[in-house]
């Protein structure tokens, strides 16, 4: 692993260790007594706090797993090289946009989303 | 055959981070095109979750909650050992980091069952 792949990856583990840490406190509050996702949205829709926390964890996310991946797929497999870099960036990139419209559906006003 | 620097805790250690950021790398893009379905309205993620009401979907979604939470604190482990100036007590640790995990999937599932 290069200097700044190992760099990237240990810096958004860090962030990530808090805001996972958020999100599991999250999710073990929300789900208590079975809330409908009517609820569940009259709460997060224009929360613009956790849409700006949820995209920063999108964010880490799309740096973290791709190297991981990265480093288990060269260390347990022959795959190697430009094609791996480039699935792994491909990968990259689908985690960033579907992670950035799940965070903005459920933080933001469905008008601003849909146009 | 298993060799013996397999047996070791902080081979099992790895292994484990391992395999919980596999689980979770292939969780994400669904779970995201699955909260995504709020942008068709709160009846669209209401049908999905009545459909998803499964013993078996729940079970699963208590150990993608388990590999989250290990893979957290298995990761929080290698952040300690390379940066910070401490001598790891790797049974303890690991040990730690699976009752946090474990922990973590048990309050999950006792309130959703």
């Amino acid at each position: 692993m290069t200097a700044i792949l190992f760099i990237a990856q240990r810096a958004s583990a860090a962030v990530l260790a808090f805001a996972v840490t958020v999100h599991l406190a999250t999710i073990l509050y929300a789900i208590r007594g079975g809330l409908t996702a009517g609820e569940v949205l009259a709460r997060t829709r224009e929360n613009h706090w956790f849409f700006a926390f949820y995209v920063l964890f999108v964010l880490m996310v799309s740096v973290h797993a791709p190297i991981g991946l990265r480093n288990v797929i060269r260390e347990w497999t022959p795959w190697q090289g430009r094609s791996l870099d480039v699935v792994l960036a491909l990968f990259a990139l689908l985690l960033l946009a579907t992670g950035f419209r799940a965070a903005a559906a459920m933080y933001l006003p469905p008008d601003v989303v849909v146009g | 055959m298993m060799r013996a620097s397999h047996r070791q805790p902080g081979f099992v250690a790895a292994l484990l981070h391992r395999l919980a950021g596999i689980a979770l790398a292939i969780f994400l893009p669904l779970h995201f095109w699955a909260l995504s379905g709020a942008l068709s309205g709160a009846d669209f993620l209401d049908k999905f979750l009545k459909i998803t009401d499964t013993p078996l979907v729940k079970f699963a979604e208590g150990g993608i909650v388990v590999a989250l939470a290990l893979h957290m604190a298995l990761g929080l482990r290698v952040l300690a050992i390379e940066f910070l100036p401490v001598r790891e007590r790797t049974r303890i640790a690991i040990s730690l980091c699976l009752a946090a995990g474990f922990a973590v999937g048990l309050m999950f599932l006792l309130n959703v069952v």
